[in-house]
């Protein structure tokens, strides 16, 4: 049978085969990497319809977590609040002002205000606020230093190792209930560990690891 | 013998579930040998693989392309905050469901302003806290894509401003023209409205029909007591049981309570019930009883007036069955059975059996001092609904109506056939108001979309006891109820909560407590003293037509479409019927020997013909059925109808005429054709291994440990060793088969609970029913023969069977990706977005409790039904493995909820499973083992506490109670 190829080309398949092989190894590497949570996740910033500052209201002006989401202690869902809960103090606050107009216009409407979603779990994850707020879990520990961003971005990975990372060693992000909403908490001479491990043993905390613990 | 195991040695009594496995046959072997039967390359869509990879190959290109960004959500908050509603937290409201002249007190859930999850209440005595398996699935119907979405004028879009104005304009001068025809009014708020009609046009009529009634129970109580009334039961305190062809287990239910009464007796081995049946069809009731007798329907009245003979209650005379041997055998030791039970026996008469039967019933009440003790009665003025309907028709063909107001159902589908109303309607126009554009619809001029219960205000009255109707949602598509539109009749401004509201009354505290509770007065007070004639009774007995030879035919509710208004329900029509283990059709019910008589097998049709009209029905054969009667189910074969119910099944309505609503004699020959009917009966089989567990309760005085002395003692070597289930909740379930009976509201429940999808006729054959909860159904009877012969009698067992929960969980062991694993609190928890689909875990389990999602059943699933899925649970794709987790939700919520209280306990009964929850019978009790109080402990430490499949060393955290049977020693 004739050959098809010339012979002098196995030269340059010779020399070709490993830089291929080796572009093809190195670009599975680089998209393995590149698409790990800590890589893909942290750092997601939407641009919300709303320029709201968390590090004004939360930061500068000392506002309360609780005050807008008010239903974290009480449901899984730290809602968003109502266009209503602005307008309490925009009523008499910056009421003409130019960046407030979607919630005015929303409060006058009925019609929502159409937030972007920044932190995002799957939706086989049952994450539920209330078990963790009401144990002594800090914002802080998932969210960051929210009353320090203008705007809301991504802290954590939120990775389903993230999390069991915290519910196997839950000490370090244990701290009295009524400091979860106060993010820069730093407890004065002691390792926050510590208090963690004693609230952990006189409140019986012993999160779950199981699947069904987050997944129905 | 006492101990009765299935594939036991010794002679004991056998097992089966259908006579193809009694008899061995090849095809079930092949079901048997092949769990999943076929592999999802035929998938009902017709995709072959090939194409199947083409679409894959194409959307994983775009997936490819789409992935670079992530995807938007959003978060709409609302604009102003709403009162108690807090994101992700369900709200609960009482309020209560009408089906036919019966009425249930719910509790309905809503999740984030949808209605998801119906419950009973547990303070209306209709209900008790549980709920039917039709309550369950009529959230469905709510959001059904096929309901009537638009004012219909002679079958245009029109607007109900429109109608309004059109109906202001109407002149009915003394309504000699007009008519109301409505379902049963169970509403007082409706009641006062048709008052108010009826003064306004004195001339004009109004006519409550249902076709499943109680024309002849009210006629008979008028014939004893010379008043109508309806009785209501305290099964609780019978110690004896007799039914003349009432199936008050389930369509002859007189409320849930009746269930739940009957289930506390079964439960007391010291003080057990014993239940006398006397029926034509193999009912759930039958399947309890410890003594059935069969019968053609028309017999009944015969065995019921020889049996009042015997026992005194009418006067002697000629006995109609009593040359019988075994008739009368019968009569004797029933009638001395009741008479040594005074004041704690009872009689029960069917539905169908004429007003004799229930007269006769009545009387024996009295003579065993049932009234006031077992059964009292309560004023119940409704006219006879044949003879309404009857009327009307004739009205209509007389020409003296000229319109005639339809508030909901569907008479012209059915209506008793020699009314001819569907023909007759055309005489006069209609106005209909419906819940689809059905039969009737088709028929009428103006055709006015109703509003579901749950979006509608109203009210319901049963048994004294009142509720009002509390909607949670606005209509969907711009419903109306039936006190809106009869307001607009009565020239009322047509507001549902007004009209509501203002018809009871109640200062602002009490109408805010009437809605919270769901009940607002109680019945006691409402019963009334009464003495029976004999009399007048016996002249009616002797009056009425004597036994007649040949074939009958007898009409029964569908256990799943009801009369045909719960057709569109997928739920429903996937839910298989309790005795015949039937799905999405109905069918005709013959015994053996009938069928050998008729030469016709399964599915063959029969040609049924009733005074000159004929229904083609498809057969099928069950053992314990009465010779020479065919039972027929009705609700099926409807042509104006959604997807999901459109000629599904025969219709039969064309041969129920006003002389035999009940039953009636008829022809019956082989017809031509075969229908396929499909069963889940033998699939999952459990191949005669000791499963059922029962023994007379005599013998379980002289052997307390007979569920489980035979029992495999083996030496406890496990692979398994990590978890340590001495601490913390251990969680267990207990289902008491004394108690259950079969009724399928659990499978319902479960549907509702865990996002349970339907999969259709055509998958349930190939074995992909997707049912987290399977109820066996079991034959038995003590035969020495070994030549697979059905007896002509044998007994049902049920046994409810989901995921057992094993300690020692082999489906574990061999999942390749570790998406079900065990839990610290004894479950065998299942990781959805873990599992692969090898289906590996399914082939291990010895109870074959794994469902798998062959196909995604969710694909065409319109935006509306998606609002029915409970948020807390995942909705699953093709490639799932799942299964029974105990309502892990639950346990997970309340255990939430605990450490938000700041409690480090659970209550014992705090957390209840979707089917515990909805059970009639309370069958099902669930709960920490590990708590020597619970009540679950104290049943798994009950004589009667058996696991299944003990020499697997399975260690399952599900148990069983044995079941018991009370049998006369003088009948047995």
């Amino acid at each position: 049978m004739a050959l098809i190829f010339p012979k002098h080309l196995d030269a340059i398949v010779r020399t070709l085969a490993p830089l291929l092989g080796l572009g093809a190894l190195s670009g599975i590497g680089l998209a393995f990497f590149a698409t790990l949570p800590d890589n893909l996740e942290p750092g997601y910033m939407p641009v919300q319809p709303v320029p709201y500052s968390h590090k004004l209201h939360a930061g500068n002006l000392g506002l309360d977590c609780l005050y807008c989401h008010s239903t974290v202690d009480k449901s899984s869902f730290a809602a968003v609040p109502a266009s209503q809960t602005c307008m309490n103090c925009h009523k008499q606050v910056k009421k003409d002002s130019e960046s407030i107009r979607p919630i005015k216009e929303s409060f006058e409407s009925g019609m929502p205000v159409n937030w972007l979603k920044v932190h995002k779990l799957p939706d086989y994850v049952y994450f539920n606020h209330k078990a963790h707020v009401n144990v002594g879990v800090s914002c802080v520990s998932c969210h960051g230093r929210i009353d320090q961003m203008v705007e809301v971005k991504q802290f954590a990975n939120l990775s389903m190792s993230w999390c069991l990372e915290c519910h196997r060693n839950p000490a370090p992000n244990i701290r009295p209930v009524e400091l979860v909403t106060k993010l820069d908490w730093k407890p004065e001479g002691r390792d926050p560990a510590d208090i963690g491990r004693e609230l952990i043993a006189q409140k019986h905390i012993n999160p779950p690891t199981n699947c069904s613990g987050c997944h129905r | 013998m006492i101990v009765q195991i299935q594939g036991s040695k010794q002679t004991g009594k056998k097992y089966w579930r259908s006579l193809e496995e009694l008899a061995d046959t090849t095809q079930f072997k092949q079901w048997v040998a092949q769990e999943f039967p076929a592999t999802a390359e035929d998938a009902a869509d017709g995709n072959s693989r090939r194409k199947f990879l083409n679409i894959m190959a194409a959307s994983m290109g775009l997936a490819g392309l789409t992935a670079c960004r992530r995807p938007e959500e959003h978060i709409l908050p609302y604009s102003k905050s709403i009162e108690e509603q807090i994101p992700g937290v369900p709200l609960r409201y009482a309020s209560v469901f009408s089906l036919g002249t019966r009425a249930q007190g719910l509790v309905v859930e809503s999740s984030d302003g949808r209605p998801t999850k119906i419950e009973g209440n547990p303070q209306h005595p209709n209900s008790l806290g549980a709920a039917s398996g039709f309550a369950q699935a009529s959230v469905l119907c709510l959001y059904d894509p096929d309901r009537s979405r638009s004012v219909l004028e002679g079958g245009k879009a029109s607007k109900w401003e429109t109608f309004s104005e059109s109906l202001k304009a109407q002149n009915w001068g003394d309504g000699s023209g007009l008519r109301v025809l409505s379902q049963a009014v169970n509403s007082p708020t409706l009641s006062a409205l048709r008052a108010e009609i009826l003064t306004k046009y004195p001339k004009s009529a109004w006519v409550e029909y249902e076709p499943i009634n109680e024309d002849t129970l009210l006629a008979g109580s008028a014939l004893a007591f010379g008043q109508r009334l309806r009785p209501v039961y305290d099964l609780e305190k019978a110690k004896v049981i007799l039914s003349l062809d009432s199936d008050f287990l389930l369509h002859d239910s007189p409320g849930l309570e009746a269930t739940r009464g009957y289930a506390k007796g079964r439960r007391n081995a010291e003080g057990l019930s014993r239940l006398y049946v006397a029926e034509s069809n193999y009912s759930i009731t039958g399947a309890q009883a410890d003594h059935r007798l069969r019968l053609k329907p028309s017999e009944v009245l015969g065995f019921a007036s020889d049996l009042a003979r015997e026992a005194g209650a009418l006067p002697q005379g000629l006995k109609i069955l009593g040359q019988n041997d075994k008739f009368g055998k019968w009569t004797k030791s029933v009638a001395k059975d009741l008479l040594e039970n005074k004041g704690s026996a009872v009689v029960i008469a069917g539905a169908r059996q004429p007003a004799e039967v229930h007269a006769i019933a009545a009387l024996l009440n009295q003579i065993i001092g049932a009234i006031g003790s077992t059964v009292n009665y309560i004023k119940h003025e409704r006219e006879s609904m044949s003879a309404g309907v009857t009327k009307l028709s004739e009205d209509l063909t007389a020409g003296i109506v000229k319109t005639v107001v339809i508030l909901g159902g569907n008479p012209a589908y059915d209506a008793p056939a020699h009314t001819n109303l569907a023909a007759n309607l055309k005489k006069a126009s209609v106005i209909h108001l419906g819940y689809e554009v059905n039969e009737t619809a088709k028929l009428a001029g103006w055709h006015i979309p109703e509003a579901h219960y749950l979006e509608s205000w109203g009210d319901a009255l049963c048994d004294g006891v009142a509720s009002i109707q509390q909607p949670l949602i606005e209509p969907m598509f711009g419903g109306k109820s039936a006190i809106e539109v009869a307001a607009l009749l009565a020239g009322l401004s047509p507001k549902g909560f007004e009209l509501v509201k203002s018809h009871w009354k109640l200062d602002d505290k009490s109408w805010r407590k009437a809605l919270h509770d769901g009940v607002i007065a109680s019945a006691k007070d409402d019963f009334v003293k009464v003495v029976a004639d004999p009399k007048r009774v016996d002249a009616a007995v002797s009056a009425a037509p004597k036994l007649v030879s040949g074939m009958e035919v007898a009409f029964f509710p569908s256990a799943t479409a009801y009369d045909g208004r719960f057709a569109n329900n997928g739920w429903l029509q996937e839910t298989p019927d309790p005795m015949l283990k039937l799905v999405w059709d109905n069918a005709g019910i013959i015994s053996p020997k009938t069928a050998k008589v008729l030469a016709v097998e399964n599915g063959d049709m029969l040609a049924i013909t009733v005074a000159g009209k004929t229904a083609s029905v498809p057969a099928m054969i069950l053992p314990g059925h009465a010779d020479e009667t065919v039972s027929v189910t009705l609700g099926y074969g409807r042509k104006e109808i959604g997807r999901v119910g459109k000629d599904v099944g025969v219709d039969v309505y064309p041969i129920r005429a006003n002389a035999g609503m009940g039953f009636s004699a008829a022809q019956i020959v082989k017809g031509s054709g075969h229908h396929n009917l499909v069963t889940t009966q033998e699939h999952f089989s459990m191949e005669a291994r000791p499963i059922v567990r029962e023994a007379k309760v005599e013998d379980y005085h002289h052997h307390k440990n007979f569920a489980t002395h035979e029992d495999e003692e083996i030496e406890q070597y496990s692979i398994y060793g990590y978890h340590e289930y001495d601490k913390g909740n251990q969680w267990g379930l207990v289902v008491d088969l004394n108690s259950c009976v079969g009724c399928n509201a659990c499978i319902t429940a479960c549907q509702a609970e865990n996002n349970i999808p339907i999969v259709g006729k055509d998958q349930v054959e190939r074995g992909r029913e997707m049912h987290w909860i399977r109820l066996d159904r079991y034959f038995s009877s003590t035969s020495e023969d070994e030549n697979h012969v059905a007896s002509e009698d044998p007994q049902v067992v049920y046994q409810p069977m989901a995921c057992q929960q094993c300690e020692t969980a082999p489906c574990e062991s061999v999942c390749p990706v570790a998406a079900t694993n065990h839990s610290p609190e004894g479950l065998n928890d299942m990781a959805y977005n873990r599992c692969v689909g090898t289906r590996y875990c399914a082939n291990n389990c010895p109870f074959k409790v794994r469902r798998f999602n062959y196909l995604n059943w969710h694909k065409d699933m319109e935006e509306s039904t998606k609002m029915v899925f409970n948020p807390n649970v995942t909705v699953r794709m093709r490639g799932i493995m799942e299964k029974c987790t105990y309502c892990v939700q639950r346990v997970q919520e309340a255990k939430i909820q605990a450490k938000v209280e700041g409690r480090r306990d659970l209550r014992d009964g705090e957390i209840k499973t979707a089917c515990q929850q909805t059970c009639p019978a309370e069958a099902i009790t669930f709960g920490n083992i590990n708590d020597p109080n619970s009540a679950v402990s104290k049943l798994k430490k009950n004589d009667l506490n058996y696991g299944l499949l003990k020499e697997l060393n399975l260690k399952p955290r599900t148990s069983y109670l044995a079941k018991l049977r009370n049998p006369n020693p003088e009948l047995a």
